[in-house]
């Protein structure tokens, strides 16, 4: 386990082996084969038919205990794992922390420790501090983890759920090319969105001010070794293109990032203005893109600033589907750590 | 293994032959028909059974598709890993339901199957068809049309292949872990 430091951006690594047989936790896409990630998108097919219906209750989770323990804010992620375990019959205790008040280590342990006491099944964690999720799952012999966001390290169901809204509407992953523009430094949501993009088969450009790069991207400390896919490590194909102009040609989907406006305080780029100039994601850029390009933003979005709005609210936009479809993956996760046996047919 | 069979192609023809005449019979035609394949091998004899009716009475019968891990009980019915949609080509409100499965059992799929289909809504009636009613039921849960009784002993396996599934019609008894 390595905890490395980058600007504010804490970066951890896990040298997780793919996971065989059934999985425990769910800390990063890092360890999933693309099997597993394809045997969840498959699932959470499934979990969509049942979000569809008059009647949005299924009794697969019943008498289980799943609890959201959230050290940070959250608006779309702790309620959509609220609404999945609750379709799922589950019983859904919501915890927030006040972030200022709490380290990593002995109280985040002992929280855990007594969740598991009470007989939890499920812990459903966001924190500020990288490596948390893992070291909770390490302590924990009963429960499963989910990781719900850990600094700016991973955010492993957002990166599925993207998986999962871009298959649906490209036909599918591999040979495809992804672009995520933005704030690439600070993001979980891109680290995690590397992986599952690009362990599917994808060509993943990022794009963005170099101050927002990981310099040099791939020995940041996660590109040696092999991937989860345990074929040949993803990144290597990860291609940093930082004209957004150039990175759009020929692309499949284009993901935005949020553009945490509060670093601007620090230099890490001249003006809200220019970053609009240089790198927003609008009608003009798009056009750039393959015909039926899509666009996707993780949320929350500073409209006109990363997308233009006319762009975030027309029909090339999958961030309403994008919400919805994490709900449904969340679902799948649930089931497959709490209510699956992990026998195959 | 091969283990011991008990029906060949032509068997299960005609039993499957046997099943659609008495599904119209009980039911005076194909009217308000829902056939419901549980997934996996119930879906291709629901299908069968619509296109014997197709043939027969020229009436097109609906054929659903259910996955009922999300509503399994016990450990003998284990829920699996993977998940399929549960799709029905109509609404089951007001239908009469026709839940089709390869093995009748313990009735706990039949049950969970039950449950899913009134999660989606209120059909006139339920009734169950099996290609083989194997005994050992452990709810009060009884099929409506039977392609074959076969007795069993529990620590027995039956079972049933489809040519769409499986490349081949037959239905054989195994030795519990001998497969």
């Amino acid at each position: 386990m390595v905890v490395a430091a980058t600007g504010d951006a804490r970066i951890f690594q896990s040298d997780a082996p793919p996971v065989q047989g059934r999985r425990r936790h769910v800390l990063d896409l890092d360890d999933f084969t693309a099997g597993e990630i394809t045997a969840t998108l498959d699932n959470a097919d499934a979990m969509r038919g049942v979000l569809e219906r008059d009647v949005k209750k299924v009794p697969a989770l019943r008498g289980r205990v799943v609890v959201t323990l959230f050290y940070e804010a959250s608006t779309r992620t702790r309620v959509s794992f609220e609404e999945a375990g609750k379709i799922l019959s589950a019983d859904v205790i919501n915890m927030t922390a006040n972030a200022s008040s709490i380290e990593k280590g002995e109280s985040l342990l002992n929280t855990g420790l007594t969740l598991q006491a009470m007989g939890v099944d499920v812990i459903v964690i966001r924190h500020p501090h990288a490596g948390a999720p893992h070291l909770l799952a390490r302590t924990l012999s009963n429960v499963a983890v989910i990781n719900a966001g850990d600094g700016a390290h991973a955010h492993p169901t957002q990166g599925l759920l993207d998986l999962h809204t871009a298959r649906a509407h490209l036909g599918g992953i591999a040979g495809r090319k992804v672009v995520i523009v933005g704030d690439v430094l600070h993001s979980r949501v891109a680290r995690s969105a590397v992986w599952g993009f690009a362990g599917l088969g994808a060509s993943v450009v990022l794009c963005g001010p170099p101050t927002l790069m990981p310099d040099p991207f791939v020995p940041q400390g996660w590109g040696t070794g092999t991937g989860g896919n345990g074929i040949s490590n993803p990144l290597s194909e990860v291609t940093v293109q930082p004209d957004l102009d150039a990175a759009m040609e020929g692309a499949d989907l284009v993901m935005a990032l949020r553009l945490q406006t509060e670093r601007q305080q620090r230099g890490f780029f001249p003006s809200v203005r220019e970053y609009i100039r240089r790198w927003q994601v609008n009608d003009d850029r798009m056009a750039r893109a393959n015909t039926n390009a899509l666009l996707m933003h993780p949320g929350p979005m500073n409209e006109g600033i990363e997308v233009s709005s006319r762009l975030a609210h027309g029909e090339r936009s999958l961030i309403q589907e994008q919400v919805t479809n994490g709900v449904a993956i969340r679902m799948a996760l649930l089931y497959q750590l709490a209510g699956a046996t992990g026998v195959e047919d | 293994m091969a283990g011991r069979r008990i029906m060949d192609a032509d068997e299960i023809r005609r039993a499957v032959t046997r099943m659609f005449h008495e599904i119209l019979e009980r039911n005076h035609g194909a009217d308000e028909l829902l056939l419901a394949g549980i997934r996996t091998r119930g879906v291709p004899l629901a299908e069968r059974l619509a296109q014997h009716i197709q043939d027969a009475e020229n009436a097109t019968v609906p054929v659903g598709r259910l996955d009922i891990n999300l509503y399994r009980d016990d450990l003998s019915e284990r829920p699996r890993m993977r998940i399929r949609p549960t799709t029905m080509p109509v609404d089951v409100a007001g239908r009469t339901v026709v839940l089709v499965d390869d093995v009748l059992y313990t009735g706990r799929t039949i049950r969970a199957a039950m449950e899913a289909v009134s999660d989606l809504g209120r059909p006139l009636r339920i009734q169950v068809a099996a290609l083989v009613d194997r005994g050992h039921r452990e709810l009060p849960i009884r099929a409506d049309f039977v392609g074959k009784n076969i007795p069993t002993r529990q620590m027995e396996l039956v079972r049933v292949r489809f040519c769409e599934t499986d490349g081949v019609d037959d239905v054989s008894i195994l030795e519990r872990g001998g497969v």
